[in-house]
């Protein structure tokens, strides 16, 4: 067992483990953060995908230690209050998902996308790009066209702040 | 249509909880004191079970207890049911071996379960179930369909001889005989529908909870319906009284026909949570998904098409063998047979059609209803079938289908189902010109110019959805009913609970459904909640599959709502001092036509509540229900056409176009609807392309990852163009048919004709792989 301590979601958080447990295991089973979710044990599904220091990680394959100090964001954390992440938006107003359940790491890997391509995203892009996350309900054309729009909507919320 | 009601591309009510992170599926819930199973399962194809021994196991930390089959059996547990019943053609019923939920005896599949370890961790279960022993004795395993039936193949049942479970027919032989004596062509063509794994990215989960004060069962599961899912456990696995079961399923991450069965594990875990007392979880792995949900497809067919002189059909003959698996899952007995061989009329007057299907036990995981059930495997026959007979008689694949499209609408088939309604031209035409057909040969000459093999290939399919009329369905050997129930409960304030026993898995019914409402009463979606996947909460259901969910469920709330109205009309009529017959609802108003009085519904329904001024004799509340069985299947229709490239040098396959013509009926939310197709599109280019559950001689499911299966990624597929041309279903006063499953029923035929046509040769099977295309184009060369 050891101690870890990080952020997450902006609040410091310590938790008592076994050394084996991993990041989304913490998340979801000690921290009751369960919109992170696991999709397949190959880490393949990119339905775990969380941000750790800004940077779209799938957390099924870290261990919490390898997050030990680290600053964590989930998609529980990217909304400022009753106002939507654009991403968040983009997805609900693209209908890019169905059943929801590989949507928060759709969500986090897609912001993460945006970030690393500013202003250069194009479809060929995006399908590129969301190849480590599956999704089976939407066929990801209606994801691939949240992407396109909330990288326009993000581009606008950063020039107004 | 209101900016709420039919018609209207709202976004939807349920995606705030999905996009924050606060949905709640089954493994989000944890119960005070719950435990942690974990199976045991089989690594062998089939053996015998010699012994398993826990001694260790249960000295091991945490551990709560370890159960086997045996306990089972002790307990009187029954076995795992298959509800159609079906007759083979020399009058004998199908023939099916035991399939106990944990096995006592004999194994048959790899990731069968033997045991099962609780603890009070994941970890610890996991860890305990490491010093489990089990010895078993292998036996020889049967792993495809070619040998299961050969002479002195291995036996999985002692119940079914030669590993048949039924041969079964349908149709006219001799009048089939007779079309193809008098043919001027005959086109045939062999082909495998490959077996899918069908992997919604939510793996099964389950969480039982037993209240011993109440003799009382809970249980949170990842189902498509609960209530059969509580008829089941009750009525024949025996686990718990009906009335002393409740079962919910909350969000549900996709379903695609695998949450329908009701597994051997949630069953154990609900036995398991009385046996040790706690609450108890199960949640599969990726791998358990792959090992033990059930698969689909797996169809080895052989069919012949006789063509008179002009180009029309004179008749069809099919035989076909489907795999099974191990044993028989719920639906697994009607699906190559009745959802199967019904459609093998697709769009086409063909006068005569005989279909063969054998069904067969394999040392594999047992097949069910995948996403289309059925009507994939007979659309990817035929249609293979219509662009195989053109390219053989020389004739435009269009044309060809057009030539022999049904016009004339009621169409009694000569394989049962009659088709209401429908315009194949239509779907055809817009297809044609959203795909700019008539520039396809420029487009061809210049990819080949550039060294690319074009070329385009269509799909017609036609599918039976709304699933079902009850006595239809009883007739044919069905074990229940299939029609929906609803409750329409407009609460003292006037905000409005639909109570459906369709389940939304995906489907967005959240906001469909409230779609239906707000058209009816002008009132705001917002204020319209919709209640589903609790037994508690819903009076009775059957779930949602076979693209039932509007056509069937949506039709029992209008039936529902109709009574509302009825009743809240008599009150208004009664407070205005007006004749109901005057009485029109408009914008969440009741209004006396031709005048300026009116009442608002929540005055209405404060008054039905208050009761202090109702008609003498009525009722106080408002409230109805109504269960409505269909009276027919509706039969979406549509036409599919790719246009793609392949490199002769790699063999990949890279799409330039794809466009689909669909007829749904009316349409709710077109954006709902046009998600559906995607997503089906999605899994029916997969099946094309990419997908393909693969086992070696000894049983191994080989592909059993997603490292190893390939599922569709965002850059294996294409943007879609997806046109409508409804025509309105007459069976129904919604007019709609269902969307959900249309996209894997069409789209495999369109990719794999297109393929066939780039490369000039037909001889391909799916999944078209590189690997495989390669091969065709030198295979030819």
């Amino acid at each position: 067992m050891s101690t870890v301590k990080l952020t997450v979601n902006g609040k410091a958080v310590s938790a008592e483990v076994e050394d084996r447990t991993l990041l989304v295991h913490l998340l979801r089973d000690h921290l009751n953060l369960t919109g992170t979710h696991i999709g397949c044990d190959t880490s393949q599904c990119g339905a775990c995908v969380v941000h750790i220091d800004g940077r779209a990680v799938k957390s099924c394959t870290v261990l919490v230690g390898q997050a030990n100090g680290a600053n964590v964001t989930t998609i529980e954390g990217i909304a400022k209050g009753d106002e939507l992440h654009p991403m968040q938006a983009a997805f609900r107003d693209n209908h890019g998902l169905q059943c929801g359940y590989c949507t928060p790491g759709m969500i986090m890997s897609a912001i993460d996308i945006v970030h690393r391509h500013s202003g250069k995203l194009d479809e060929a892009t995006v399908r590129h790009e969301l190849e480590g996350n599956i999704c089976r309900c939407t066929g990801y054309h209606n994801i691939v066209k949240s992407v396109l729009d909330a990288a326009g909507r993000m581009k606008v919320a950063q020039a107004a702040e | 249509m209101g900016v709420e009601g039919i018609g209207a591309s709202v976004v939807r009510k349920e995606d705030r909880r999905f996009i924050t992170g606060k949905g709640r599926y089954v493994d989000d819930i944890k119960l005070q004191g719950m435990t942690y199973a974990h199976f045991i399962r089989t690594p062998h194809a089939h053996a015998k079970v010699k012994s398993i021994d826990s001694a260790a196991a249960m000295k091991m930390p945490g551990v709560v207890g370890v159960l086997t089959g045996k306990e089972l059996v002790d307990d009187k547990i029954g076995n795992l049911i298959c509800g159609w019943a079906i007759t083979s053609k020399d009058g004998t019923p199908m023939k099916m071996g035991a399939w106990p939920a944990m096995a006592p005896e004999t194994v048959r599949f790899v990731g069968q379960a033997v045991a099962v370890v609780i603890a009070e961790t994941r970890n610890q279960a996991k860890d305990a179930a490491e010093a489990v022993v089990v010895d078993y004795e292998e036996l020889p395993a049967a792993a495809d369909i070619r040998a299961a039936i050969k002479p002195g193949a291995p036996q999985l049942h002692p119940e079914a001889p030669g590993n048949v479970v039924y041969d079964w027919a349908l149709g006219d032989e001799a009048a089939v005989k007779d079309a193809f004596a008098k043919a001027a062509n005959i086109v045939t063509l062999e082909l495998t529908n490959n077996r899918l794994v069908p992997n919604a990215m939510e793996p099964r989960s389950a969480i039982a909870e037993y209240n011993d004060a109440e003799e009382h069962f809970t249980l949170y599961t990842t189902s498509q319906n609960p209530h059969v899912a509580r008829l089941v456990l009750s009525a024949f696995y025996n686990v718990a009284q009906e009335h002393k079961l409740r079962v919910i399923a909350p969000d549900v991450g996709g379903g695609f026909g695998s949450k329908i069965y009701i597994y051997p594990e949630e069953m154990v875990a609900l036995w398991a949570s009385k046996k040790v007392r706690r609450p108890v979880k199960w949640t599969g792995d990726r791998t358990e998904a792959f090992l033990t949900d059930a698969h689909g497809r797996d169809h080895v067919s052989k069919a012949e098409m006789a063509f008179d002189k002009d180009n029309k059909i004179l008749g069809l003959r099919v035989k076909t063998h489907a795999n099974f698996g191990a044993y028989m899952s719920l639906f697994s007995s009607a699906v190559p047979t009745y959802l199967y061989v019904t459609l093998l009329s697709g769009q086409y007057v063909i006068p005569a059609i005989y279909a063969e299907v054998m069904g067969v036990y394999t040392n594999t995981t047992p097949v069910d209803a995948y996403r289309g059930a059925g009507r994939p495997e007979a659309s990817y026959l035929l249609e293979r079938m219509m662009e195989t007979a053109a390219r053989q008689l020389k004739v435009d694949p269009g044309e060809l289908r057009r030539k022999n499209f049904i016009t004339q609408f009621p169409y009694q088939t000569p394989v049962i189902m009659a088709y209401d309604i429908g315009d194949f031209g239509a779907s055809l035409d817009a297809a044609l010109k959203a795909i700019d057909y008539a520039g396809f040969p420029a487009r061809k000459a210049k990819a080949k110019s550039e060294g690319k093999l074009r070329g385009i290939g269509f799909s017609c399919y036609i599918e039976a959805c709304g699933i079902a009329p009850s006595k239809a369905v009883g007739s044919l050997g069905a074990g229940v009913g299939l029609w929906e129930s609803a409750e329409i409960r407009v609460n003292p304030v006037g905000t409005i609970e639909v109570l459906t026993g369709s389940h939304s898995h995906g489907q967005g019914h959240e906001t469909t459904f409230a779609q239906l409402i707000s058209e009816r009463l002008g009132v705001p979606i917002s204020q319209v909640q919709i209640v589903h996947g609790d037994t508690d909460k819903v009076q009775f259901g059957m779930g949602t599959y076979g693209s039932r969910s509007i056509a069937v469920g949506g039709t029992a709330i209008i039936k529902a709502m109709e009574k509302v109205e009825a009743k809240a009309k008599k009150i208004a009529s009664h407070l205005l001092e007006a004749s109901e017959g005057d009485i029109i609802i408009e914008n969440g108003e009741f209004k006396v036509t031709g005048t300026d009085k009116s009442i608002a519904l929540p005055m209405v329904a404060l008054a039905a509540y208050t009761a202090h001024n109702l008609p003498d004799g009525m009722e106080p509340g408002l409230k109805e229900t109504a269960f409505y069985d269909p009276t027919n299947f509706t039969f979406p229709a549509g036409a599919y056409i790719c246009e793609l490239e392949v490199d002769s040098a790699t063999g990949k396959t890279s799409f330039v176009n794809f466009v689909a013509a669909d007829d749904f009926g009316r349409l709710i939310n077109p954006m709902i609807v046009e998600g559906q197709v995607h997503g089906g599109l999605a899994q029916g280019i997969g099946q094309a392309l990419l997908e393909g559950a693969v086992y070696d001689s000894n049983g191994q499911l080989v592909t059993a990852s997603f490292m190893d299966y390939t599922m569709p990624r965002a850059d294996d597929l294409p943007s879609f163009k997806l046109n409508h041309t409804p025509t309105l279903c007459p069976g129904n006063p919604l007019g709609v048919k269902g969307c959900g499953e249309a996209g894997a029923i069409g789209a495999s035929a369109a990719v794999i004709n297109a393929i066939t046509d780039a490369i000039g040769n037909n001889k391909l099977e799916m999944p078209a792989t590189p690997d495989r295309v390669w091969r065709a184009i030198h295979a030819k060369a």
